[in-house]
């Protein structure tokens, strides 16, 4: 029985959340909440591979989400609608919904290509010089989307909502959403599986002591290889998922400030820690989306108060003082993160009556 | 046919020469000792036999096969385990987990079968288990199973690293130093543990010691080095009576 309470409640959740939205009770703003929620689950436990269980201070994330979006989203737009630098359509609309996973894997198969070229160098580099690389890495890849005109260069690609439309005209439903869910729920099973196995434990051995990692048997590069390229495959996967989400990408979205916002939610999290870093991305997102909020009133408090001058206004540029403030008292108070390295399990043992996680 | 040959084996760091001409051979089910002042260079010959320093020149067979180049995992897998002078345990793990990580050159499965969980992966994650238990058994550290080392006594803590290092079932086991930083009760228990492991096991064993005690009732024969280079090799009666090996470690007499 508790073999099938995750998945069961997995599918409820599913359900009511596509009902919900589909009857409008959640409207289009929460929808795009949840779904940056869902994106940012995948990006911080991604992220918390290389740099909770490997222990390596990887800090490109954002790099290989852009290639992943960009991939993905070429091919959907060239491949399922009529467009005007694509050319026609290859597949009938119809087909929007069988190939848009496959478009999503491919762009995650394509990011993980480019998680190589941080992966060759971290088998004799680590620690700061390797970090710089991810930066030089995720650099690379933005400047290279920046300087091809064919997709939109420093302006962007867009397309994408005939993509979403398509398949909601297929059969009405919120799709993206739906895909967002998917996307998530695969992404915590695959690091959840890998890393309770033998095999994944050698990603923390390689933390732990690499030395002894190297002498008792375990294949370092080949683990640092795979950690690597599973890591930045399925920010790929995110990068897809919000590229569609939002119908529109640039590679403005994708610079050292995306990459910080995902190394905050891991840190706030705890190191190796699956559920932190999931804990993390949903607070981190709720936060965000509520700061949005705050500010105006803010701004609307202060100047009714008299405190601040008439020509000044409290925008949401503070929101990039918010942040690194966050990531520092945490670093203070509890530099450990919310879970530390465990999993909620460990935290709270009688959940474990009630399900089991394979 | 000797088990390991090591053959002129000479290692420069920069300018330094850490071992020069270094000669040995360990025949099957055989107990060496190799001991020398510190800075004599015995523990870069372990790194070099592990495969963790590739040496400037030299060769080295194990089993017949020429391990110079190949990848440290690899010797492993071949069947050279070691054990480090400051214990290396992979601290946050617990001791279950450790000996399961040092089967990672025999797991047999790919991150596919991972995930998915096939049956493969699960066959072999069965037999993993069962290999591991029983290997706790052996050293009475199945208490021991669910903790982190960095949990348990120093003592404790040498057994695991000997029990992971036994767990890939070498053909050469490689100490470094296993009675550094043991107290004298400990000492004791140590040398009836190799000495256990040397019977039962049927390996060979290796061994860089200090502590005489250890070396001269363990070892059937005792290599000594001086500055990289063998000044002798015999039995541990021979070698307290070597006047090469007097001067050595105490210095010149007629000063």
């Amino acid at each position: 029985m508790q073999r099938f309470t995750v998945p069961l409640l997995l599918i409820a959740a599913l359900v009511c959340l596509a009902w919900l939205s589909q009857t409008g009770v959640i409207n289009l703003y929460w929808q795009s909440v949840f779904m940056y929620m869902g994106i940012n689950i995948i990006l911080a436990t991604s992220l918390n591979l290389v740099n909770g269980n490997m222990g390596e201070f990887s800090c490109g994330h954002a790099g290989f989400m852009a290639v992943g979006a960009y991939v993905s989203s070429l091919l959907t737009v060239m491949v399922l609608t009529d467009d005007k630098a694509m050319g026609f359509a290859l597949l009938p609309p119809s087909w929007s919904l069988a190939f848009f996973p496959i478009s999503l894997l491919l762009g995650g198969l394509a990011a993980a290509v480019v998680g190589m070229l941080v992966a060759i160098p971290s088998f004799k580099t680590r620690g700061d010089y390797l970090a710089i690389i991810t930066i030089a890495a995720s650099f690379i890849v933005k400047s290279t989307i920046e300087n091809i005109n064919a997709i939109g260069g420093a302006r962007g690609f867009m397309g994408m909502s005939n993509v979403t439309k398509a398949m909601s005209q297929t059969i009405d439903l919120p799709w993206m959403l739906i895909w967002v869910f998917a996307g998530t729920v695969f992404t915590i099973w695959c690091l959840r599986r890998f890393l309770s196995s033998t095999y994944g434990k050698g990603i923390n051995a390689i933390c732990q002591d690499e030395i002894a990692a190297e002498i008792m048997s375990v294949n370092t590069n080949k683990m640092k290889l795979i950690a690597f390229m599973l890591s930045s495959g399925l920010a790929g996967i995110a990068g897809g998922l919000f590229a569609h989400a939002i119908g529109y990408v640039n590679p403005g979205s994708f610079t050292i400030m995306k990459s910080t916002e995902v190394l905050v939610m891991v840190y706030l999290g705890g190191m190796g820690s699956i559920s932190g870093a999931t804990i993390a991305a949903v607070v981190f997102t709720l936060l965000m989306e509520g700061l949005r909020f705050v500010f105006p009133a803010l701004n609307s408090a202060l100047h009714w108060a008299h405190l601040i001058p008439d020509s000044y206004q409290v925008s949401q540029v503070w929101k990039w003082v918010m942040i690194p403030l966050m990531l520092f008292l945490l670093m203070h108070i509890r530099p450990e993160g919310i879970m530390g390295n465990r999993e909620l399990s460990n935290v709270f043992p009688r959940l474990k009556k009630f399900y089991s996680f394979k | 046919m000797a088990l390991l040959e090591v053959k002129n084996l000479t290692q420069h760091f920069g300018g330094l020469c850490a071992v020069s001409e270094f000669n040995a051979t360990i025949e099957p089910n055989e107990l060496v000792g190799l001991i020398g002042p510190n800075g004599a260079g015995k523990t870069t010959i372990f790194n070099i036999v592990s495969g963790f320093y590739q040496p400037t020149r030299g060769e080295i067979v194990f089993n017949g096969r020429k391990t110079v180049g190949l990848k440290p995992h690899k010797v492993t897998g071949l069947g050279v385990a070691r054990t480090f002078q400051n214990i290396r345990l992979w601290h946050d793990m617990s001791v279950l987990d450790n000996i399961r990580v040092a089967q990672h050159y025999h797991l047999g499965y790919s991150l596919l079968d991972c995930i998915l969980r096939t049956a493969r992966y699960e066959r072999r994650t069965r037999e993993i288990d069962a290999l591991a238990y029983e290997i706790l058994d052996a050293l009475e550290l199945r208490q021991y199973a669910e903790e982190l080392p960095k949990n348990l006594p120093y003592g404790i803590r040498r057994r695991v690293e000997i029990a992971r290092a036994l767990s890939i079932k070498p053909a050469l086991l490689l100490l470094d130093e296993p009675a550094a930083g043991l107290n004298t009760a400990d000492l004791d228990g140590l040398i009836s543990l190799i000495r256990w492991i040397y019977n039962e096991f049927k390996i060979s064993i290796w061994m860089i010691e200090h502590q005489m005690q250890v070396v001269m009732s363990l070892c059937q024969r005792i290599q000594v080095i001086d500055f990289g280079t063998p000044i002798a090799d015999g039995t541990p009666d021979q070698i307290q009576n070597n006047p090469l090996v007097i001067k050595a470690y105490l210095g010149d007499e007629e000063i």
